[in-house]
């Protein structure tokens, strides 16, 4: 953690989940840190702290980031998607609904940024293959479920998203 | 025959929408008016004396709260089985990182520079950080002879067993230290006031192991220390212990600053500092015959307990329990010890002694048939447990469980035959070599011995209100799907919708004290009190006039409505009560140990590449018999979730130790598998039923930590034709082993 008191606090803005922002923010404070504690989106979680364990996964501007690696200023002007972004009102996203059924989630901690890389994947491959999902979900690291499931629920997403 | 409507199947997990959503809390999402951030002076040194603690330069530190060990209002330590561990060190350390002062502040930016500030000086005394430094008693850092623990397991007679044996193999095994790495840090908020005491929110598996210390530690009555469990990111029982010393610090931070303090460590210093997988040395000397048939054995196990003794003896007891694996042993002696070095303390973690042991147990089978000369798919079966025959400790096995049936199922599924006898041809070509691996193994569910007797745990259930049901029990989710598993029994009991049946949140304001989470006993013996509890709510109901036998569902509902109303709450009561005829001597670790053993076949199937040395695991099966499955989903779940810690346990996750401290505290030096890692894992159940448990479940929890490593290195030995008795298995490992092995370009005696 660093002291940003050298540093003075700027405004930045970006859209988070689709609405404007404006923060006062140290520019090297973490993205991570900002959608947590300014803005209350507690669903990105710290887990390592260096970007090897992917809990605090977002998109920005549709690409999957580690939260916790980028500076906020780096993200004034973007779009971020958080997992608090995902659900529609009352209605799950296809992903959510894909990890309830198939036991994606155990513990939960890593389920948001899990689910924001599967998001990711699926966009840039509507249906891949088992290895690509695999693949696709490397930086993501998940210690309860083995992966199994959550690799069946991301599966099932993208059938289901091909049949509608 | 089948009547149950709710057990049996994959209802949808009770918090699993706010897990998917995000929208569940945990220690670190929630926040306290006027809260201040803690953190902690740790020691630097693994053994010494406090000579001069000095506040260094530029630091505001009149901003700071500063607490050492004078400001503890009780007793210096955390108050588990034993009260050896101080809260905070005052006068010696024992280990790196040991905690000797808490720092509080309101920006949370300023602590790592006040804690790099503070600087403290040691009178150095000499320190040990292995078993054989530990034995050898040159220092002696614990007790009087730096042992924790001692268990000494004897069954028959070995008169005349070493003349008449036609074999004697003697192997020597060993087990790496593993963290747990749960992905949430362990943290913890407290907050206190003067009328009501201290409350804690934070992440763990134990309420009432953190109520019970900071009881002690405040001097307070039990009325006056809260305990709440936030949703908790994993735990493995990471958090079983160690959140009862994150509890205790924000607790006096909180006493002295008047405002709520909360403590969340990060990675490095939750890997630094808390616990891991004892690692372990076991000896075996076994007596054969001819024919392949164990004659009676000599088993040495001995684990590395770290500084102080906290669950040590536990882990020594399951380890030694399960030291002789699902095998027939006419005799046997099984000593086991568990020793001081100077490092932290080694912890629960999945399995809990039982997967060292039993890497040991089976490699040994594999080196004893290799010497005798059978298969290791023939020396398992002429030596399995059967029904009717007494384990190690003299429990007779009273349930018709056939290890040679699940053997069988588990190669064929696995297509173990064919599959071995291919590899055996590729192998003599090409630059990778392929290896089959079996691990035969029994895991017992709920506390050892008399262990669940000494718990007496209580669970309660209550008729609300609104006509719904709530479980109070002090039994903590923290990814398993308790509060699925124990909402299904009590919907089952009362034949109520899943959906009628809610869970209170782990609360000691709350709930009973329904023990600990840990040991695979949630759903095997808290699920059948909830059961029992559950049905006291409908007798209630039945006995008081307001409901009839054979309600519907809407009937119960406004009967229960209608008790609320008229005749005040409904809660209904129960507690544990050892099952007749089970007999346990804890003197002479001899009688029924467990109230149950789930048994298991794992098989592995790897690849050796000749050029890296690495390995990948192609296909793991998993059978096992664990009663009757609750929820098939969940238990699937657990088993492939307990198998991907067993690779890493295997082939990756080495703590790297220098002077007591773990070197590689990230997740960029210290390996997890990751999803491009893992094969398919294949899962298979025999549900035997049980009677001791809610529907015939046995505990599932721990077992599939056990096979895993055992089966991985009998799949190398059997890819490479070279014995490896040591993990984790690195590629470099490999290399040197093979290298030594090789009559040519040996450079240290390898013929």
């Amino acid at each position: 953690m660093t002291d940003f008191r050298g540093s003075h606090k700027a405004e930045i803005s970006l859209i988070v989940n689709g609405e404007l922002k404006k923060v006062q923010a140290y520019p090297m404070e973490r993205l991570l840190d900002v959608l947590r504690f300014e803005l209350g989106l507690t669903g990105a979680k710290e887990g390592c702290g260096e970007g090897e364990c992917g809990s605090c996964s977002v998109l920005m501007d549709g690409a999957l980031v580690n939260s916790c690696l980028v500076p906020v200023l780096q993200a004034a002007g973007t779009s971020i998607v958080t997992i608090e972004g995902l659900a529609r009102r009352d209605t799950l996203h296809v992903l959510q609904e894909a990890f309830l059924e198939c036991g994606g989630a155990q513990c939960g901690i890593c389920t948001p940024g899990m689910i924001l890389a599967a998001v990711h994947l699926l966009n840039a491959k509507p249906q891949p293959t088992v290895d690509e999902i695999r693949e696709g979900l490397s930086g993501n690291l998940c210690r309860c479920t083995g992966y199994a499931q959550i690799v069946e629920a991301v599966a099932e997403a993208a059938r289901r998203r091909s049949s509608v | 025959m089948n009547t149950e409507r709710i057990v049996g199947k994959s209802v949808p997990r009770k918090e699993g929408r706010d897990k998917v959503t995000g929208e569940s809390k945990y220690v670190d999402d929630m926040v306290l008016p006027n809260m201040l951030f803690g953190a902690t002076v740790r020691s630097q040194v693994p053994r010494g004396r406090i000579t001069k603690i000095t506040f260094g330069p530029g630091i505001a530190w009149e901003e700071f709260v500063v607490v050492s060990a004078k400001d503890i209002p009780g007793k210096n330590c955390i108050a588990l089985i034993g009260e050896d561990q101080p809260c905070l060190a005052s006068e010696v350390v024992n280990h790196p990182e040991e905690p000797i002062l808490l720092l509080a502040h309101p920006d949370r930016h300023l602590l790592p520079q006040a804690v790099a500030a503070i600087s403290i000086d040691y009178e150095s005394l000499p320190a040990i950080f292995t078993i054989e430094q530990s034995e050898h008693r040159s220092e002696i850092i614990w007790g009087e002879d730096n042992v924790f623990k001692t268990y000494l397991i004897e069954k028959g007679s070995f008169d005349g067993i070493w003349e008449k044996a036609d074999y004697i193999v003697e192997g020597e095994y060993s087990t790496g230290a593993q963290e747990q790495l749960y992905i949430e840090n362990n943290g913890m908020i407290a907050a206190y006031d003067e009328a009501q005491g201290i409350t804690v929110w934070g992440s763990l598996q134990c309420p009432y192991y953190i109520h019970k210390a900071l009881m002690a530690l405040c001097n307070f009555p039990a009325e006056k220390v809260r305990v709440v469990q936030m949703e908790t990111g994993g735990a493995f029982g990471g958090k079983e212990e160690y959140p009862s010393m994150i509890a205790a610090h924000a607790a006096l931070l909180a006493i002295k600053a008047g405002r709520p303090v909360k403590i969340v460590y990060d990675r490095m210093e939750d890997m630094a500092a808390t616990t891991k997988r004892h690692p372990s040395r076991t000896r075996h000397r076994t007596a054969v015959s001819r024919d392949g048939k164990i004659l009676g054995g000599e088993i040495d196990f001995t684990i590395d307990g770290g500084a102080y003794a906290t669950l040590s003896s536990v882990v020594l007891s399951r380890g030694v329990i399960h030291a002789g694996g699902p095998y027939y042993w006419p005799s046997v002696r099984i000593r086991a010890k568990a020793v001081a070095t100077n490092a932290p303390p080694h912890g629960a973690f999945r399995g809990f002694g039982a997967p060292q042991s039993l890497f040991a147990m089976e490699r040994h089978m594999d080196r004893i048939a290799q010497i005798v000369g059978l298969s290791p798919v023939e020396i398992r079966r002429r030596n399995f447990l059967q029904a009717g025959q007494a384990t190690t400790t003299a429990q007779v096995v009273r349930e018709p469980i056939d290890l040679g049936k699940l053997l069988d199922r588990a190669l064929d599924v696995s297509d173990y035959e064919a599959k071995k006898q291919r590899f055996a041809k590729q192998n003599q070509l090409g630059a990778s070599k392929k290896g089959m691996g079996i691990a035969a193994f029994l895991h017992g569910a709920g506390f050892t011995g008399s262990g669940e007797r000494y718990l007496s745990s209580v669970v309660g259930v209550e008729g609300c209100a609104d006509g719904s049901v709530r479980v109070l029990v002090s039994s903590t989710e923290f990814g398993q799907g308790t509060k699925t598993v124990l909402s299904q029994i009590a919907a089952e009991a009362l034949r109520l919708p899943y959906e009628n049946v809610s869970m209170a949140q782990p609360d000691t304001l709350e709930v009973p004290n329904s023990g600990p989470t840990v040991a695979s006993r949630t759903v095997m013996v808290v699920g059948k009190l909830v059961q029992s509890a559950a049905l006291g709510i409908a007798q209630t109901l039945i006995s008081s006039g307001l409901l009839r036998e054979g309600y519907s569902p809407d009937a119960f509902r406004a009967a229960c409505q209608q008790h609320v109303a008229k005749l005040g709450a409904i809660r209904s009561w129960s507690r544990y009560e050892a099952p007749s005829g089970i007999f346990w001597d804890d003197q002479a670790y001899r009688g029924e140990a467990y109230a149950a053993f789930a048994w298991a076949i794992y098989i592995a199937e790897v690849t050796v590449d000749l050029t890296t040395y690495s390995v990948s695991v192609d296909d793991f099966v998993a059978l096992q018999e664990v009663g009757k499955v609750l929820h098939p989903l969940l238990a699937r779940g657990q088993i492939i979730g307990g198998i991907a810690q067993g690779i890493g346990f295997s082939l990756y996750e080495k703590v790297v130790w220098q002077n007591g401290r773990m070197q590689n505290g990230q997740m960029t030096n210290y390996i997890m598998p990751t999803s491009s890692d893992l094969p398919s894992i294949r899962v298979f159940f025999e549900e035997l039923g049980n009677i001791h448990g809610a529907y015939g479940a046995k505990g599932i929890g721990e077992l599939p930590m056990d096979g895993p490593a055992p089966a991985i290195v009998n799949a190398i030995e059997d890819a490479l034709g070279v014995p490896f008795d040591s993990i984790p298995l690195l590629p470099e490992d490999i290399m040197v082993g093979l290298a030594a092995s090789s009559p040519v370009g040996s450079t240290d005696g390898g013929q």
